[in-house]
């Protein structure tokens, strides 16, 4: 038996191709002079009517092929003139407003797209938007909760209080538990608005073959299918005349599962309308005025406890500010009102959320997507109450865990993806022991008067999370063995740098005994597996994981089959090890997965060594059919695999930081991570998906925000302004330590990592800094100068 | 309006390059597009990610940041550069291997050729010093823990070798 790679830190396999600069992102396709090259132009102004748009100077310029405003649009195909779609939407969001491909008549956030030019080049493309004149008329725009919410203006004019969804939920009369629980407190806590960030921006690539009349898309997302299924639509062309293909993509983290994006829509359109290969690269103070954001939202906590800190009612409220449109609908605050229950079970839970307008860019997910916001409140109600009781803070959490008896835990609420808030396994408790070990809680206070005895402050946080991953609808994965021997893997999902090629290679290898060499994977390419949802959500390893497994499984099943009928032995007697198919116990008697992948199609034309010897063998009853009735040719198996609901990773995170008692910097003594994403199938990536993780929390806790003026501008659209961390910002070293309770839920037993590493990063750094200062800390991120003035108003 | 063009001999990882381009194209377009050597990424266009780190004569260099026209008679080594002739990994691409000092790989350029470099001028770094030495990149990914640790695997496979 070969050992098996399920749990093994194996290298990467994509790794070779980044590392020799071989690399196949979005903007390295179609690299040729041939190729035409997009720019948008977009509204300087944050809400303003257009009253016209004048392309009359572009055109004469040299080197440009075309410009486009929405006026346009309908005489190329029909549906582009339409707004764009609005992916899931929901009953309770009853005022869905999207965005036009380019603006009709409005423009509702500084950055939006107006024109659209093709020129031979980027720069030619660049010089002739100087050259459209628009004329707007400004109007004041909505910037911010508070603006929003007070309604004096709106952002669409048939939207009334700027309000596009309110929702509620609850297990029971929380106000009513509240008002009988022996203690009260109330919180008013407020995460400001990031970004993904990822270092590629957007970037789509379209040729339109006329001959066959088939247009091929290359576009940086986390969704081929959702792209081909778009494309098609708007063009008018059949989803069998549109392949879209995801080559490496330099980061996702949210932000690229918004689709279709308008260059998505006219960057094909302008292909087939120019019959050349055109491309568009986004830039990124584009990417910055132009795609999406996150994490904006203020939250109103009342919260009822008992003398053990253990929670009788919760009952939240908050605004979601989701920018100038809502293409992604809800699933951000759906996320925030469902997960801030985290390892929790209040005995009753109320909360109501609305989602609001505002003339800033739009909201899609980003890594932990409303989660660190849940964890946030939850975490920061946790440490009030420990506060206010004068309690251990890792005792009230304990007294409020749900404990591991009691899986499945139905929290009674209806989660992100339509289903029941059910949690499927955990130990919460073995996870707060090796927490508490790891940062060393319970020597915390020795360390202190230690510190505090060389003049300096230092404080502890902990904050723990429950984290819903793999959700459904499904994935699906082919697998063929050629005659080679080699095995082809594809699954529809895409990849943004989370080692697929090499995890699901892994799975392969295991399932049909082949070297893991010998398995090559392909993702996100809607020719090679048609059916797929998209990667988000941490549900790759669970979806893609488990129906690639599954089609292994079926691909093993056939090959024990036909090579039990050539070998004429038991299928029960045979064993497959590095491709190689044998009797147990005679292994002379044995054929190579190449060979069966010539058997199992019976065409009698030898081309190669490979297949003579194949042919040699008669397979089957000579008086039957070639190709049984149940049967196909081809070595090949497809499955998918559909969850009933999520699985529900865990963890906690624990920091230690020393604030500077004159600067207020805040810096990182140690950082330490429980993790549970179920059984892992290499620790070494998710390790780094932690690391990775990890290094966006402490992002979102001290350095990261979109600063908007009055007017709605952007004021630090650059990395310059917008201060994403390097190495020295970042813990040197984090503590890790797993847990592994496996998900009843699929094959596999794996739950989700991508994005645990965030979640609980800015409750965690909030609770460090307020026991290093003594001061309450209710909003993120903080910086220097804001905990400077916290420090200042707190001692007057 | 028709834009100037100025011929430029662009000598890329021991290649010479002809090329005919106007005066405000960039290196990073230029190594990109002209010659099709897309290793070289661009992140931000303005200097700060670190991405299109060539090396000019051995010394990073932001390709985002340097005219093309401005490079004649200069080495510019990329990315591509750093794979041996005989096309095995250089110790600095074999140390991110083994150390998973990458995940979606579009910084991983930048880091390799800033690496040589610093490698080169201090062949032995101490732990700080190795996080000094990539801490002018930008990675979103990865959380620069493995990216150190590779900086500390580089230097040893290196010295074993006896050279960068
Ligand atoms: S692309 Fe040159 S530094 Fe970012
Ligand atoms: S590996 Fe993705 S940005 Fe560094």
């Amino acid at each position: 038996m070969t050992t098996k790679l399920m749990g093994q830190g194996v290298q990467r396999v994509e790794d070779q191709r980044f590392l020799r600069g071989h690399g196949r992102y979005v903007d390295d396709v179609a690299v040729d002079p041939a190729t035409l090259h997009a720019a948008v132009l977009r509204s300087p102004h944050a809400h303003a009517r257009i009253l016209d748009v004048d392309v009359d100077a572009v055109l004469d310029l040299e080197g440009v092929h075309l410009v486009w405003t929405h006026e346009d649009l309908a005489g190329l195909s029909a549906p582009m003139a339409d707004p764009l779609p609005l992916l899931i939407p929901h009953p309770t969001l009853t005022h869905g407003r999207t965005q036009h491909a380019l603006a009709a008549g409005e423009v509702n956030y500084a950055g939006e797209a107006v024109a659209f030019v093709v020129a031979d080049d980027r720069y030619v493309a660049e010089d002739a938007l100087d050259r459209i004149r628009v004329t707007y008329d400004v109007l004041p725009p909505v910037v911010g909760i508070e603006a929003a919410r007070a309604a004096d203006r709106l952002v669409h004019d048939d939207v009334p209080g700027n309000v596009a969804a309110r929702m509620v939920q609850e297990t029971g009369d929380a106000p009513a538990a509240i008002a009988a629980a022996p203690h009260r407190l109330a919180l008013d806590l407020t995460v400001e608005r990031s970004a993904s960030t990822p270092l590629e921006g957007r970037g789509t690539v379209a040729r339109w073959d006329p001959d066959v009349g088939r247009l091929t898309v290359w576009t940086s997302t986390q969704s081929s299918t959702g792209v081909r299924a778009a494309v098609a639509v708007k063009l008018g062309l059949d989803l069998g005349q549109v392949d879209v293909i995801t080559p490496d993509v330099g980061g996702g983290f949210g932000v690229k599962i918004n689709h279709p994006w308008p260059e998505e829509l006219l960057v094909p359109l302008a292909a087939r309308a120019l019959g050349r290969t055109v491309k568009f690269t986004e830039d990124r103070r584009e990417h910055f005025v132009s795609s999406a954001h996150e994490r904006g939202q203020v939250h109103h906590v009342e919260v009822g406890f008992d003398d053990d800190g253990r929670l009788l009612g919760l009952d939240v409220e908050f605004w979601h500010d989701h920018g100038a449109y809502i293409p992604y609908g809800l699933i951000v605050p759906i996320i925030t009102s469902t997960q801030l229950l985290g390892p929790y079970k209040p005995a009753v839970y109320r909360v109501a959320f609305e989602s609001l307008y505002t003339n800033t860019v739009m909201v899609t997910p980003y890594r932990g997507a409303g989660r660190p916001q849940g964890c946030f409140v939850m975490e920061r109600t946790m440490d009030a109450i420990a506060r206010y009781l004068g309690k251990d803070r890792a005792e009230v959490r304990a007294a409020n865990f749900i404990q591991p008896d009691e899986f499945p835990f139905d929290q009674g609420l209806v989660f992100q993806d339509g289903r029941e808030l059910e949690y499927d396994s955990g130990d919460y408790p073995a996870s707060l022991e090796k927490i508490k070990t790891l940062i060393g809680w319970d020597d915390f206070p020795t360390f202190r008067k230690a510190m505090a005895e060389q003049g300096r402050r230092v404080g502890i946080g902990l904050a723990c999370y429950v984290e819903g991953t793999g959700v459904g609808p499904y994935e699906g994965a082919h697998v063929h063995v050629e005659t080679t021997g080699k095995v082809k893997v594809a699954t529809g999902l895409t990849t943004q740098g989370q080692g697929h090629a090499t995890v699901f290679a892994q799975l392969v290898a295991d399932e049909l005994g082949v070297r893991f060499e010998d398995v090559e994977v392909v993702t996100g390419d809607t020719r090679r597996m048609p059916y797929a949802v998209g990667t988000f959500a941490s549900r790759a390893a669970v979806m893609s994981g488990s129906a690639i497994h599954l089609a292994a499984t079926r691909t093993r099943e056939k090959v024990l089959r036909i090579a039990a009928e050539a070998l004429e032995a038991d299928e029960q007697d045979l064993e497959i090890v590095d491709g190689v198919v044998s009797v147990k116990g005679s292994p002379g008697t044995s054929l190579d997965l190449g060979t069966i992948a010539v058997l199992s199609n019976p065409l009698r034309y030898a081309f190669d060594e490979a297949s003579k010897a194949a042919t040699q063998f008669s397979v089957g009853d000579p008086g039957r059919p070639p190709v049984p009735e149940d049967d196909e040719p081809g070595l090949e198996g497809r499955d998918f695999y559909s969850p009933e609901r999520a699985t529900f990773a865990s963890g906690m995170h624990a920091v230690i930081v020393e604030t500077d008692p004159d600067a207020a910097e805040v810096r990182i003594l140690k950082y330490a991570v429980v993790h549970d994403c179920g059984r892992l199938i290499n620790p070494m990536i998710v390790e780094g998906q932690i690391h990775g993780g990890v290094a966006q929390g402490v992002a979102g806790a001290l350095y990261e925000r979109m600063v908007y003026d009055e007017a709605g501008q952007l004021q630090n659209a650059s990395f310059m302004d917008f201060l994403m961390p390097y190495a020295t910002e970042i813990p040197d070293g984090i503590d890790i330590d797993h847990l592994e309770t496996p998900s009843p839920l699929n094959p596999l037993g794996i739950k989700g990592a991508g994005e645990a590493g965030v979640i609980p990063s800015a409750a965690v750094f909030a609770a460090a800094i307020e026991d290093a200062e003594r001061i309450p800390i209710t909003a993120m991120p903080i910086s220097p100068s804001e905990l400077f003035h916290l420090r200042q108003e707190h001692t007057r | 309006m028709t834009e100037e063009l100025h011929d430029v001999r662009l000598d890329v990882n021991g290649t010479a390059y002809d090329v005919r381009v106007p005066a405000r194209r960039l290196l990073s377009d230029a190594l990109r597009h002209d010659l099709g050597l897309t290793g070289t990424h661009v992140g931000c266009e303005h200097g700060v990610c670190g991405s299109c780190t060539v090396l000019l004569d051995g010394a990073p260099v932001r390709a985002c940041l340097v005219l093309a026209v401005s490079v004649s008679g200069q080495r510019v080594t990329t990315v591509e550069g750093l794979t041996r002739p005989d096309g095995s990994l250089g110790p600095v691409q074999q140390a991110f291997a083994e150390c998973h000092g990458l995940q979606c790989g579009f910084c991983t350029p930048g880091f390799l050729t800033t690496i040589t470099a610093g490698l080169r001028d201090n062949p032995a770094p101490t732990h700080d010093e190795a996080r000094e030495m990539v801490a002018g990149n930008l990675c979103r990914c990865t959380g620069y823990q493995n990216i150190v640790r590779a900086v500390e695997r580089a230097a040893e496979l290196a010295a074993t070798e006896g050279r960068p």
